[in-house]
């Protein structure tokens, strides 16, 4: 669709719930991966609660959207980047964090893990190095 | 340079879309480019023509009408989030079979490419949130 390549990152501040952003960044994602970017994802603060397993909304009376995570793979999106200290300070590990998987073309279709846990100087290294930075 | 604009929150309760109304009439006077606003989340608000704020305060979609007639400014308003909020031009009224529009001058509705298209199209993409 262009020929431009940008790195584009989508930082995830937010709990999923409460408020709208983390739905309306995904969607913003979903739309952009047909643009053959250089994506990549950043969860920190609340917005490690996005990628939580085992969400469940019933109460509340709004969709859980968390099952459309597991497509981003097959968007190409294949990049999320959850800080750790976030994680640690809300009292998270990587094992309450849905398994994210991409398969890649070039290794005979392996399925490789998404979700990679960056402390948060790699964080602010991973921002700096970045062409388009949306903040959600 | 060449900026894209994203606006992310609603007018009025938020600064946002003030802040963005003078940091785009500043560039454009420092004789830089914006390739296009774009208006996400709450901030599709900006663009209703049925906003009737006290006269003694600004009216903020009046105030980009008039900028993008001035500087043909490309104001485009995300159709999801419109949709969930209730803004609608004449088609998109027509296609959901409701009886009213109400886009202001000088605002189209479109898809969230326009979005990154901008990102990919801008020197800088400035965002003003929260």
């Amino acid at each position: 669709m262009s020929e431009v390549v940008k790195k584009f990152l989508y930082v995830n501040r937010k709990a999923p719930y409460g408020t709208i952003y983390a739905l309306e960044s995904l969607e913003v994602v979903l739309i952009g991966a047909a643009f053959d970017q250089d994506v990549s994802l950043a969860f920190l603060d609340d917005g490690v609660f996005q990628l939580t397993k085992g969400q469940d909304t019933k109460a509340i009376g709004v969709k859980n959207f968390s099952p459309t995570y597991r497509a981003l793979g097959d968007y190409e999106v294949t990049k999320l980047y959850v800080e750790k200290q976030s994680l640690e300070e809300r009292g998270l590990s990587e094992d309450d964090l849905q398994e994210l998987v991409w398969e890649d073309e070039d290794d005979d279709w392996a399925e490789k893990p998404s979700i990679r846990i960056i402390d948060r100087k790699e964080m602010a290294a991973l921002m700096a190095d970045q062409d388009v930075v949306l903040s959600f | 340079m060449k900026f894209g604009i994203l606006i992310s929150e609603g007018p009025y309760t938020h600064q946002a879309a003030d802040s963005a109304l003078h940091f785009t009439k500043a560039a454009l006077e420092a004789g830089h480019e914006i390739e296009r606003v774009f208006f996400y989340h709450d901030g599709v608000n900006v663009g209703t023509r049925l906003s009737v704020p006290p006269q003694d305060e600004r009216n903020l979609q009046q105030e980009w009408s008039a900028l993008a007639k001035e500087h043909e400014l490309d104001l485009v308003i995300c159709i999801a989030a419109a949709q969930r909020r209730g803004l609608l031009d004449e088609n998109e009224a027509k296609r959901q079979g409701k009886d009213a529009n109400n886009i202001a001058d000088g605002f189209r509705i479109s898809g969230l490419g326009q979005l990154i298209e901008m990102g990919i199209l801008s020197d800088r993409l400035m965002t003003f949130g929260d």
